[in-house]
């Protein structure tokens, strides 16, 4: 609404969706009036501050978030209102945490003042009329001519005009955007004037939108004499500021986007926060002990208002009020006394909380990047850390979504065979030619024709989009795969190919082996080397790209002698129905055999184009490609338009080996009671056989699918089959398995029977939105409970959107589960963004999902120890952190509130305002700090080996509310033993053997002594792991105190009204009573704990150790498991299906 | 961005960024939990032997003298403007009163530890601090000035409530007083007679012109510098009762050291006899239900009597007994059958 009014009251030229930029002289047409659009200069601002705003704008975003408002409340109040403790006790730590957090932020926008600014007086070169002038980066104007020379960073998004190249095309690296460290070719816009100066023309793209990858514009040549040339212009023709310029002497190219306008700026922001469910669990404690601060405040006003209408209570001489006192109304005097009440108490919620839990995440995820089993020796890179607020939700993960390509599989493809006309070939040796090992039925050995063998090479050598590198002299000549060294064989030549995918690499290399080779792109003409040693030239007219709706790309190609020919590639399942059925069947049985076998299988199909239906073709592209919006839409349709009516030449199949330990990996998932979804846009059969290599599926496992397979039934519609089988299934799997405990907890043992579940894409859409809306929530109960009760879910011919709405799905469903999605695609960036977790892994397919992901990975296997060893200790540390720091606030402040009882209810305080401000931050934050960061209550080798351990802390075992009790009572206990231990030894306050008596602040001195003791001693006796670091803090603490609490009470301190410690502390040491009764009441605190570790004991043992039986659970059985082939393909266990 | 620098190289591998510090590992297991508590247990029941024991030989005698009923000794005192109104309360002692003995007088039902009384007070005046005589600081209201606006030194509330009855013993020989002496001196901390408080310095060599300019508190009937008549020490801020009263207590019910009786024919101790404590009667708690009482006690090197630790340490100790023997009943029926380790 407020959009629309807005748009109604300025509606200016921004508005517009798309915007035209003048290059050159303007054109001067009459009917228009020429109006200079404004555009925002080159100026890169990522700061945040300024040196003048930075105190408030800093201040401001602080004290949005709700602990630091809360304290700073009961600061004002203190501030305000005549309050027992001086604003000091809290507004130090507040100061502190708030100046530590600024300095901080303040550090880190000074760093990006400096980058900003280097970037910003970077000298460019522009040209002005005909001139070169070096200016500063930040005074680039939309409109201007860049010039660019070898390794510079583009300083704008610039349409590119001009290259050094012949080819009119230049390469960059996008190294700094995306991480994608390969060469990226770009191409000038066609028909430029060479003579730039002399050029004029209007560029219109659409308005700045931060996708790296998508760019629609159009741009207008003026001529002298001619009509205006229209060209249209796509991401090819835009370079990205902060990408460099390779292998490219020097461009030119005009600015479209600048500043903070340019595709990386606006990439620039974060991605949402995620939140664990460990900050949930403290808002609601939080909740609880503000509750539980609100009862006692208003407990105390009460008593003591009931106190003081006693006669003589109220004001006893010896005590008169101010005059102020006595004239405040009643009521606004007990507001005031519930504020003074509630300022006394506030300690109860910890400041240093926030501030402790924020450095255990962020120094804590350190040990992840520093995990030396995390480093891959073949990309020379370790773990990434991208955010640390996640480090515990590892520990928590219920469902891992694991994508199959390149996670599960290594992505690293070769070529086994290939199928042509129905004839198998089978790649055996270096020997020339084919070896044909299999054949259709009862064809054995024999061969197809030669001319479709070749026309299928033809159709493999010229259906990508892969470059030769060109004279690899500055680097190892390897196969690139996005800067990713490739681990492919070395063909006896040295030529490396460059690919988005490396499916295609093997394919081009595939034919290579039989005798067709590509030799390269040179000005739209692909040249391959046939079998007779001769080359071949076929002008390249269109690509239609490949994207994973469709699964399918396609080249048009005119021979040298003229034909105009179509070649197509693509899953089975797009190709098949564009093709004449009658050829479907000889290929289809080879297509499915591979992929059984678990190779990822691709169709080739071919279309001869006649003139008429080429100039169709040809326009239809151009003017979709020219359309400035819903250019994707059209593109589609012609693609589709032209795509039809193939016939079949083949289909090849490539091998994606399983990642190293894939199988290790996903065992010791699931004995951790994760649920592991398979989620891939490939093939059922592929995925399934995936799936069974990495013993996702077990022998004994029936499968319950869900395909487009299983609802064909003449008979009945498609959804009521599916409602038929869903409800089928879901009898099998939920209502006839024997009741077990919720979830994880299920035993995991092979005496049940174990189910997978197997849905597609399509049968998932259909799900998800059936014909009758009514129907949907109960699909998909059904489905999810059939899932939840399947020890493996497979998803195939998933969609990326569908990735996302399936994990979206679940982590929806009941009881919320924690979700992690794994992922190394661009594919996957959708479900690693919805996933509570997302992790990358640094594969093959470029750095997209390392960019969105939370933790990236070089590899699979090192999800185990993620999961399993940090995951798990960094939820037990945390866990234990919070827990700890309620229950030290609880004891710290009960005895306080007692005191009040004692004491007429006036808000006297107990503990000397430096031992209220000191308390959480200086005796007892180290240890715990320390122990956050450091403890191992199970040794790492232990939680590996025992992936049941897992389970122990599954769904927020250590936050739920009954832990949380534990840790309130033993808080409520040891408040009342510290606070009436010493209230009866001061029942006769002579406690010095010279007769002399205690004051209230010896008795708040003792109390508190016995609290820092006993609160250390309690984390010393929940330290497992005992580093010198754990030893030297948790004895400085102690240490520290005594120090400090001499030196306190020792000098006279001139900033000081009131000397209330002098001597204190001494004096409390002097006293054998006072020694003795601290230490009973230490012991006496943590006897219910001594306790507890002895009871508790009979079980610890067994979870420590290896617990044989169990431990085959997890993953021990590796030893023996490794041994067995990788991809078994010996399983028969499709009669286990259901059909 | 921030890690890609690290990413590059290879971690360390050092034994902190591994996570493989050494460590020590305690187990608690029952070897040395049970020995532990019974080693625990007997250790306490020893020294609580020794507390309750110690506790026990401590002499105490109590009187409440706020005579409230009609028969006691000081109720005369209890109307309302009786001024240096004296009372005597007699008693007897049949075996020998070991010295050296302390001499309390306690109030109960009196908040000290008031918030509101406990600020008021004026540490720089208590130091000598002169500035601040004509003008204390306003933590005082009401007792910073009178009514005529002079300001009161020591202002607030504390010192003017400071306690004000005292006490002569006497020794009944024969029908005969015999005044037993009360020593006045190092009945307060230490830190606070010679480091914490200090008296102004004297203007002209006179003390008491230092105080020049200021009032007494309303309730004391002399003014600091006439605290104590008989010794010139005494006086201003660093007298000794005024130290005691100043250092509030913990409690509403409390007690607070008076006077000793070290010197003399009673070093050793009173001696068995008749005795009689004269009051002079002149702090009101009537008022606010308040008590007060003289207490005579010995002290141990605990301190004075308090059988609550002892008491603590033998429930404690025995527990710690009781309890490893219930573990080791428990481990030898469960434990050891099924654990070698």
């Amino acid at each position: 609404m407020l959009r629309r009014l807005n748009r109604l009251c300025g509606g200016d030229e921004n508005r517009v969706d798309s915007r035209t930029i003048y290059i050159g002289r303007r054109p001067c047409l009459e009917t228009e009036v020429f109006i200079p659009s404004k555009f925002c200069d080159n100026r890169i601002v990522s700061s945040k501050y300024t040196v003048w705003n930075f105190l408030p704008k800093n201040l401001f975003e602080q004290f949005r978030r709700i602990a630091n408002f809360y304290f700073l409340i009961i600061f004002l109040v203190q501030v305000i209102v005549d309050t027992p403790t001086s604003p000091v006790t809290s507004g130090l730590p507040l100061f502190f945490v708030i100046t530590v957090t600024a300095i901080k932020q303040g550090y880190e926008d000074w760093l990006r003042h400096k980058a900003d600014y280097e970037v910003n007086k970077y000298p460019v070169t522009v040209l002005e009329d005909g001139r070169s002038v070096k200016k500063e980066s930040e005074r680039i104007k939309v409109g201007d001519v860049v010039e660019v020379v070898e390794d510079e960073i583009f300083p704008c998004d610039l349409i590119l005009l001009q290259s050094s190249r012949e080819d009119d095309t230049c390469f960059v690296t996008t190294a700094s955007l995306d991480g994608e460290s390969n060469h990226k070719t770009h191409y000038t816009v066609p028909d430029t004037e060479k003579d730039l100066q002399a050029l004029s023309a209007t560029i219109e793209c659409e308005q700045p939108q931060p996708d790296l990858y998508k760019f629609v514009g159009r741009m207008h040549i003026y001529k002298a004499d001619q009509e205006p040339a229209v060209r249209s212009l796509g991401p090819e023709n835009l370079l990205l500021k902060g990408a460099t310029l390779k292998n490219t002497k020097k461009i030119n190219g005009v600015a479209v986007y600048t500043g903070m306008e340019t595709k990386m700026a606006l990439n620039y922001q974060g991605k949402s926060q995620k939140r664990s469910a460990v900050e949930k669990s403290i808002n609601a404690f939080l909740l609880v002990y503000l509750c539980i601060l609100i009862s006692k405040a208003v407990v105390c006003t009460t008593l003591k208002y009931v106190w003081q209408s006693k006669e003589g209570q109220d004001e006893p001489w010896y005590n008169q009020k101010t005059q102020k006192e006595k004239d405040t109304n009643m009521y606004l005097k007990m507001f005031t006394d519930f504020l003074s009440f509630m300022v006394l108490f506030n300690f109860i919620i910890p400041v240093s909380m926030y501030v402790t839990v924020e450095m255990q995440k962020f120094l804590g995820s350190f040990f992840i990047t520093w995990d030396k089993d995390f480093f891959d020796p073949e990309i020379q890179e370790g773990a990434l850390v991208n955010t640390s607020d996640l480090n515990e939700e590892l520990g928590q993960v219920e469902y891992v979504f694991t994508d199959k390509t390149g996670t599960l599989t290594q992505n690293n493809m070769e070529f086994i065979e290939c199928c042509i006309d129905g004839f198998q070939y089978r790649h055996r040796d270096e020997l020339d030619g084919f070896t044909v090992t299999d054949g259709p039925v009862g064809k054995l050995q024999q061969k197809a024709g030669l001319e479709k063998e070749e026309l299928f090479l033809r159709a493999l050598c010229l259906c990508h989009t892969v470059q030769v590198k060109e004279d690899g002299a500055e680097e190892t000549p390897r196969d690139q795969v996005d800067g990713v060294d490739g681990m492919f064989p070395q063909p006896e030549e040295e030529r490396c190919f460059i690919a988005s995918s490396p499916d295609e690499i093997a394919l081009v290399k595939g034919a290579m082996r039989y005798g067709f080779t590509f030799l390269g792109l040179e000005s739209k003409s692909m040249k391959i080397k046939n079998r007779q040693n001769d080359i071949e030239e076929y002008k390249l007219l269109h690509v239609l790209n490949f994207d994973p709706v469709r699964r399918r790309m396609s080249v048009i190609v005119q021979s040298k002698s003229g034909e105009t020919l179509l070649f197509c590639k693509g899953a089975d399942s797009s190709i098949f129905p564009r093709v004449k059925p009658e050829e479907v069947d000889r290929i289809q049985l080879h297509v499915e055999r591979n992929a059984t076998e678990g190779y990822r299988t691709l169709c080739v199909a071919f279309k001869q184009l006649s003139a008429e239906e080429y100039a169709v073709a040809d326009t239809g592209l151009r003017e979709a490609r020219l359309a400035l919006q819903d250019r994707e839409e059209k593109l589609m349709a012609i693609y589709n338009q032209v795509e039809t009516d193939m016939s079949l030449i083949g289909a090849t199949a490539v091998e994606d080996r399983l990642q190293e330990e894939a199988a290790e990996t996903m065992e010791a998932l699931q004995g951790a009671g994760i649920k592991v979804w398979v989620l891939t846009g490939d093939k059922m059969e592929t995925a399934k056989s995936t799936c069974y290599a990495c013993r996702l599926f077990q022998r004994g496992t029936e499968l319950l699918e869900l395909t487009v397979r299983t609802l064909e039934d003449g008979r009945i519609k498609r959804e009521d089959k599916l409602l038929e089988l869903l409800r089928d299934y879901h009898r099998r799997a939920v209502q006839d398995a024997p009741p077990v405990k919720a979830g994880v907890t299920r035993s995991w043992s092979t005496a049940n029977q174990e189910y997978g579940f197997i849905i597609d894409g399509a049968t998932l859409s259909l799900m998800m939105n059936p014909p009758r809306d009514a129907d949907a929530s109960l699909y998909r109960n059904l489905f999810l409970q059939i899932c939840q009760n399947s020890t493996a879910v497979l998803c195939c011919r998933m969609a990326p959107l569908q990735k996302a709405q399936i994990v979206k799905m679940v982590k929806n469903s009941k009881g919320s589960p924690i979700t992690l999605s794994i992922g190394d695609g661009a594919n996957d960036v959708s479900m690693i963004l919805e996933a509570h977790v997302g992790i990358g892994v640094k594969g093959k397919e470029g750095r997209q999902a390392v960019r969105n992901s939370d933790y990236a990975i070089p590899k699979l296997k090192h999800l185990k120890k993620l999961l399993l060893a940090h995951g798990h200790l960094y939820y037990v540390r945390i866990a234990h952190l919070v827990q700890y720091f309620f229950y030290k606030n609880l004891c710290f402040i009960l005895p306080q509130f007692l005191y009040q009882f004692f004491c007429g209810y006036s808000q006297q305080p107990l503990y000397d305002a430096a031992y209220l401000t000191m308390y959480n931050i200086c005796f007892t934050s180290m240890p715990i700090l320390a122990y956050s960061l450091l403890e191992q209550h199970m040794s790492i080798e232990v939680l590996l080996d025992n992936a049941t351990l897992y389970r122990e802390i599954a769904k927020n075992a250590m936050l739920r509310w009954r832990p949380f009790l534990y840790w309130t009572v033993l808080g409520i206990f040891q408040g009342l033993m510290f606070f009436f231990g010493v209230r009866f030894l001061f029942s006769n306050p002579a406690l010095q053997d010279n007769g002399q008596v205690f004051g209230n602040w010896s008795y708040g001195t003792i109390v508190f002594t016995v609290l820092v003791f006993t609160v250390t001693l309690k984390l010393a006796l929940d330290t497992r792991h005992w580093t010198w670091i754990n030893h030297f803090v948790i004895w400085g603490s102690l240490a520290f105190y005594v120090f400090f609490s001499f030196f306190w009470g020792g000098i006279i301190w001139p900033f000081l009204k009131q000397q209330r410690l002098y001597f204190v502390f001494a004096n409390m040491l002097s006293s054998v009573s006072a020694w003795l009764v601290i230490i009973i009441l230490i012991l006496l605190s943590l006897l219910p704990e001594l306790l507890l570790v002895v009871l508790r004991k009979p079980r610890g043992p067994h979870s420590r150790q290896k617990k044989p039986g169990q431990s085959n659970v997890g993953g021990s059985h590796s030893s023996q498991s490794s041994a067995r082939p990788l991809l078994m393909r010996t399983f028969s266990d499709e009669s286990n299906s259901v059909k | 961005m921030k890690n890609e620098g690290e990413t590059t190289e290879r971690p360390d591998n050092t034994a902190f960024t591994q996570q493989r510090l050494p460590a020590w590992q305690p187990i608690l297991s029952a070897g040395i939990i049970i020995p532990g508590f019974l080693l625990i247990g007997l250790a306490f029941i020893g020294i609580g032997v020794g507390l309750f024991l110690t506790s026990q030989t401590i002499q105490v005698l109590e009187w409440d003298y706020t005579g409230i009923a009609k028969d006691s000794p000081c109720f005369s005192c209890t109307i309302p403007n009786t001024p240096n109104c004296t009372c005597e309360i007699t008693f007897a002692l049949s075996e020998l009163f070991k010295g050296p003995i302390f001499f309390y007088y306690g109030l109960s039902n009196y908040y000290q530890n008031f918030r509101r009384y406990g600020v008021s007070k004026d540490y720089n005046q208590l130091t000598g601090d002169t500035q601040y005589f004509k003008s204390p600081q306003n933590f005082c209201f009401p007792f910073d000035f009178d009514s005529k606006k002079n300001p009161i030194v020591p202002c607030g509330a504390i010192a003017n409530s400071m306690f004000n009855d005292t006490f002569e013993l006497y020794q009944i020989i024969n029908g005969t007083k015999k005044q037993v002496p009360l020593d006045g001196k190092g009945i307060s901390w230490w830190t606070d007679y010679n480091l914490k408080y200090r008296n102004p310095v004297p203007v002209d060599g006179s003390f008491p012109k230092a105080f020049d300019g200021t009032v007494k508190p309303i309730n004391w009937p002399k003014p600091a510098y006439e605290l104590d008549l008989t010794d010139q020490n005494n006086n201003g801020f660093l007298n000794q009762d005024f130290l005691v009263w100043m250092r509030r207590s913990a409690l509403p019910d409390f007690r607070k050291l008076y006077r000793r009786i070290t010197e003399g024919d009673y070093s050793g101790g009173l001696p068995a006899g008749n005795y009689s404590l004269t009051v002079h009667y002149n702090y009101p708690v009537m008022s606010f239900d308040g008590k007060k009482k003289v207490v005579f006690s010995n002290v141990s090197w605990m301190g004075g009597k308090n059988d609550f630790l002892g008491i603590a340490y033998l429930v404690v100790g025995s527990l710690c007994v009781v309890m490893s023997v219930v573990m080791l009943i428990v481990y030898a029926k469960f434990k050891f059958s099924d654990d070698d380790v």
